[in-house]
């Protein structure tokens, strides 16, 4: 379980987020969605150690992740971040390889390679895995970050945005296999969404955010009602029943 | 084929080192090395030391500019071209003045705090620039560079010091003797630390929220970094004086070949740079015999060449992939 108590971000009189406090349960999908600058990625990278809160604290499973070993917290929890520009020139291969680092440290086992084959395989990308990330595109790339974390193979995988640069396809497949990761594989994933009808659509569970506040944190059942989703968004926003699931319109 | 491209790249350098050796004023060859005890003073107090020199400095380039590539995440950086070069020969000009009969030693340990604090000065203003486009990271060095080039140039000028630090500054090897070199060696060690912690340092080059990502201390491996380029830097800036181009060059040509892993890199690295070092020596020495142009020069102008070719080529693969 992921808990955060009266977490505050500010860069100098700019409050970006907080205070918020909550509590991300074991297991399952929960997904941050939540208009631009609501502070879902601070919020993320905060609950993954990239950034220091200005105050209050995140526990996992007990231990803080600011005070804990950087390398302890990592064989726990994996956290990819939006923006992923490498100058480094590292095939997908290579790349995925590092996520063993928190257990190898460098010397690659059996067992570390197995990982890896799996992390390939589950995102197809063996066929492309001799290839260096600069000859492959914007979608290959983020398949290529996700395998990366999942080889890391933690028990809480947290994801801004997995599904950018992703077209329909591997868009919704990508949310299948994080799908799969929950569920089969027992993991907690935490991510971030744009679309809140894929949000509803494969969540546990979703934490909506706005000017730096949590502002509701449920059930997709309970979070897709228009008057929630228009407050949130500041937009008015629709919602109806297809195939028996809520679904949010908010254009023409 | 595979297996032997390494053999082969360690036989063509020992052919040069070997060359190095033998090139020189005097006559020096197999036969009068073992007639004539006079030939092997010569070859023992100024051949070996020039040659070793050469292999040293040029590993010690090469890998500065492999750290640092790595840990400022730009393809473009290196001693010369982020100012810690200049700050070594800042140190060592202000260390001149103040203790002018202070040790080798003192004098490596003064070139390297200073070139540690100037990369760390140059990473800091790094941090408070928004823009942090590929070229936009080597300007800024080669501007803060050039201010303390000029300090240094005004209090060398007003302490009749000109002489001394162009002499110094202009890369030679001529000058190395037995006596002089010895504290090269340092390169070793940082070589065998780089090739230990060479990992880090490839994760480092994700950047720094994915090395904290997979449990990285990067603070920790930034400062060991720095460390290892201040120190090769400040030793090399000492015997040798600048070595330009070197640093940049050879991890940009064998990461264009082999990709960015960097203990695997590190044999090729290496290699490289000693085999375009005693060429450029070799060029320098040979062209206008008796007389020599020094290494640095002959560097400046094949680098620059070569550097240009590598960029425009690999612009040209990437084409549309990469924007």
């Amino acid at each position: 379980m992921i808990e955060f108590h009266d977490l505050v971000k500010s860069y100098g009189d700019h409050t970006v987020l907080g205070p918020v406090s909550g509590r991300i349960e074991r297991g399952g999908v929960t997904s941050l969605i939540g208009p631009n600058g609501a502070g879902k990625s601070t919020l993320l990278t905060l609950l993954g150690r990239l950034t220091d809160p200005t105050s209050g604290t995140v526990t996992l499973d007990g231990v803080d992740v600011h005070k804990a070993p950087s390398a302890e917290v990592a064989r726990k929890l994996a956290i990819l971040r939006q923006e992923n520009h490498f100058t480094a020139r590292v095939t997908v291969r290579e790349l995925v390889a590092f996520g063993r680092f928190p257990h190898s440290r460098g010397r690659l086992t059996s067992e570390d390679l197995g990982h890896v084959d799996r992390a390939l395989d589950f995102l197809d990308l063996t066929a492309l895995s001799g290839r260096y990330l600069d000859q492959l595109s914007g979608g290959q790339r983020q398949r290529a970050y996700v395998a990366m974390v999942l080889a890391q193979d933690t028990d809480y995988v947290l994801l801004d945005e997995p599904l950018n640069n992703l077209d329909i396809k591997h868009g919704v497949r990508m949310m299948e296999r994080l799908r799969a990761a929950a569920d089969d594989l027992g993991k907690t994933v935490v991510l971030i969404v744009h679309d809140i009808n894929i949000a509803a659509g494969y969540s546990d569970r979703v934490m909506a955010l706005r000017d730096g506040k949590v502002e509701a944190h449920g059930t997709p059942e309970e979070l897709m009602e228009p008057e929630t989703l228009s407050g949130i968004f500041d937009t008015p926003v629709r919602v109806h029943v297809v195939d028996g699931r809520p679904l949010a319109v908010h254009h023409r | 084929m595979r297996r032997l491209a390494l053999p082969a790249a360690v036989l063509v350098t020992l052919a040069l080192v070997a060359a190095s050796l033998m090139t020189g004023g005097y006559d020096i060859d197999v036969n009068t090395l073992l007639h004539d005890p006079e030939a092997r003073r010569m070859f023992l107090v100024s051949r070996v030391p020039r040659t070793l020199a050469l292999v040293l400095a040029a590993a010690a380039m090469a890998v500065s500019g492999v750290i640092m590539q790595m840990l400022v995440q730009n393809r473009f950086v290196e001693p010369t071209t982020t100012g810690t070069s200049e700050w070594a020969a800042l140190g060592v000009l202000l260390l001149t003045l103040l203790a002018p009969g202070a040790p080798i030693l003192v004098k490596m340990a003064c070139a390297a705090v200073f070139a540690f604090a100037g990369t760390l000065l140059f990473l800091t203003l790094l941090n408070r620039i928004a823009l942090r486009s590929q070229v936009i990271v080597p300007i800024v060095g080669i501007m803060l560079g050039a201010v303390v080039g000029a300090v240094t140039l005004y209090i060398a000028s007003a302490t009749d010091l000109m002489q001394t630090l162009s002499a110094w500054r202009s890369g030679g090897f001529s000058s190395v003797v037995r006596g002089h070199y010895e504290p090269l060696w340092v390169v070793g060690v940082i070589v065998v630390v780089l090739y230990v912690a060479a990992d880090r340092f490839t994760i480092a080059g994700l950047g720094r929220s994915v090395a904290t990502s997979l449990g990285l201390h990067y603070k920790r491996v930034l400062f060991l970094g720095l460390a290892m380029v201040a120190l090769a830097t400040g030793v090399t800036s000492i015997v040798v004086g600048f070595l330009p181009f070197l640093g940049l060059v050879v991890p940009n040509l064998v990461s264009a070949v082999r990709g960015d892993d960097v203990r695997s890199n590190l044999p090729w690295t290496v290699l490289a740079a000693i085999v375009l070092l005693i060429v450029c020596d070799l060029v320098g020495r040979t062209v206008v015999a008796p007389l020599e142009i020094p290494a640095s020069v002959v560097l400046g102008a094949v680098g620059a060449v070569l550097f240009l070719t590598m960029t425009l080529r690999r612009r040209a693969l990437k084409g549309a992939v990469h924007a």
